[in-house]
């Protein structure tokens, strides 16, 4: 092995970079000057209570909105700098699963998870319902190509959105809040169904959730944030280990409101374990 | 108490109306610029990768022109004998009612069949351009297309766009038809003239001057209609309500914006 080998096993590479990145809304300063980075292939857990800033730095991330001060680079390219072709190149590597879905309620399933490809490639049409309902299948939901999502369940619309953002077969997949407004059964299967795609499709994937059993279970690494600054960044377990009373103080605060576990949960109610299945 | 309430009431006057003023203004900067960006996609959007869908224009055409078809027919069979009613009643005093036609035709033409359907599709389909825009923007559809690489504008308001301005003026036309031969058909059942007599006398009158006059101002109506429909679908906040309160807005909106520049236009053009 030569050294160069040696230095990429010691450090990896990192797909996101933000330095000092300062962002308002109006008057009001959102983020702070934060600065993180986001290693390749690993899952990133961005954490926080609310006004903590962590939707609007996934903003930032997603280049949804323009920033105030500071760097941020994604998959080496400064996205201040793109010009606009270039920026829809780089979305085309970017896959986002929304809080709420945002699938398109006039198009089917199917149509929804064909979307970037008819706009992108030039694949015939029988090649990309091909492709859709392959990573239908992923996500647990083949067989449902042709229903609306107005006939879907909440679950069952996440991994639908977890289809779309993966159709593409993107460099880093963003997740906004996957478990916001499920039981903890299907959350459970979410977790699972996130850790399985990273596995499966090899990408980056970074999580903005408030939930920290969630947040314990998928994550290589958390970062926190609090009312706009980064207050930690490290593993689950580092992050446990933090003597930091803020921290400690945080962790409290959500474990309180957050003590049932899913698979206890379905374990009283079925018997069983919560595996990898459709909802 | 706060300090707006010790305010003068004049400066405080006079800020809601300051503030009302740039709010408009940057709604029309807002329309302008949706204008222009739509002009820019539709003939740089091959360029840019990201070519406006034909299907997409055709399925809009479908909803904004073909199924309305029924209504503006009713609406426009509905004036063509109001006015033909109110013609004869008007020109009876002079006992002029065969001169009827004038009238009607000038006023189908120029006047009625335009507004009518103008009216019609702000009812119709500017309130669901503006309700459809609004859902999306509250359900993320909208940030989703962005972070897709799907420029929003090129893919939901460049297909309404151009349907309005193929459908617009052409429901105009249809209106025009309708309106005069279902005025033909009151004349012909009031004053006993015969619809071929009428029809004749019709073509005799009526120049393309009168029908452009027509069609231009639908052209114009069609452009109102889709930018005030973006625009107030673009500026929903707060969930549902919001998107009630847009599309309420959007409707008003048109609808007055339709009748001014008709006036204008009138004023304008006839002069």
């Amino acid at each position: 092995m030569d050294d160069s080998d040696t230095a990429g096993a010691q450090a990896p590479r990192n797909v996101i970079e933000v330095r000092d990145l300062v962002t308002h809304y109006g008057d009001r300063m959102i983020l702070k000057g934060v600065s993180m980075d986001v290693r390749a292939d690993e899952i990133m857990v961005i954490m926080g209570g609310s006004g903590s800033g962590k939707s609007t730095l996934l903003r930032h991330l997603m280049a949804l909105e323009h920033h105030s001060s500071g760097t941020m680079r994604i998959l080496d390219q400064d996205i201040e700098k793109l010009s606009g072709v270039e920026l829809v190149e780089l979305r085309q590597k970017l896959g986002v699963a929304f809080q709420g879905g945002a699938l398109f309620s006039s198009m089917t399933v199917g149509e929804n998870v064909m979307l970037p490809l008819y706009e992108h490639t030039g694949l015939d049409r029988k090649t990309m319902e091909i492709m859709a309902r392959m990573k239908l299948e992923v996500v647990s939901l083949g067989g449902f190509e042709n229903l609306m999502p107005s006939e879907l369940s909440g679950g069952m619309i996440k991994r639908a959105a977890f289809a779309r953002a993966v159709v593409m077969d993107p460099k880093i997949l963003f997740c906004d809040e996957p478990s916001a407004g499920l039981d903890p059964v299907v959350s459970s299967a979410l977790d699972d169904l996130i850790l399985n795609l990273r596995d499966a499709l090899g990408m980056t994937v970074v999580v903005v959730t408030h939930e920290l059993e969630s947040a314990f279970k998928i994550a290589d690494r958390i970062t926190v944030l609090d009312r706009g600054e980064i207050l930690f960044i490290g593993t689950p377990d580092e992050l446990r280990a933090d003597p930091s009373q803020r921290i400690q103080n945080l962790l409290n605060r959500v474990a309180e409101d957050d003590t049932l576990d899913a698979d206890a949960y379905l374990n009283r109610l079925t018997g069983e374990t919560p595996a990898y299945r459709p909802l | 108490m706060t300090p707006t309430d010790t305010r003068n009431p004049i400066v405080a006057l006079t800020e809601r109306v300051g503030r009302a003023v740039v709010a408009g203004v940057e709604e029309i900067g807002l329309g302008a610029m949706m204008v222009v960006e739509s002009v820019y996609w539709l003939i740089l959007g091959r360029r840019e990768k990201q070519a406006v869908r034909l299907g997409a224009i055709a399925e809009q055409c479908m909803a904004v022109g073909i199924q309305a078809v029924p209504i503006i027919a009713l609406l426009a069979a509905t004036i063509g004998m109001m006015l033909a009613i109110q013609g004869i009643h008007t020109l009876r005093i002079f006992g002029a009612e065969s001169r009827v036609t004038i009238g009607i035709s000038f006023s189908v033409v120029r006047e009625f069949a335009p507004l009518i359907t103008g009216i019609v599709i702000a009812g119709r389909s500017g309130s669901a351009l503006a309700a459809r825009i609004g859902t999306m923007k509250i359900n993320q559809e909208v940030d989703a297309l962005y972070v897709m690489g799907i420029n929003p504008v090129r893919f939901l308001v460049v297909p309404a766009l151009v349907a309005m301005l193929i459908m617009v003026p052409a429901l105009t036309l249809f209106s025009d038809f309708v309106g005069l031969f279902f005025a033909g058909v009151y004349v012909n059942l009031d004053l006993g003239i015969s619809l071929a007599a009428y029809m004749d006398e019709t073509i005799e009158l009526l120049r393309v001057d009168d029908l452009m006059h027509g069609l231009g101002k639908s052209v114009i109506f069609s452009v109102l209609i889709a930018v005030i429909g973006v625009v107030n679908g673009a500026s929903v906040q707060g969930g549902a309500e919001g998107v009630g309160k847009a599309t309420t807005r959007a409707v008003v909106q048109s609808i007055s914006a339709i009748i001014v520049t008709d006036m204008l236009f009138a004023f304008v053009v006839t002069r």
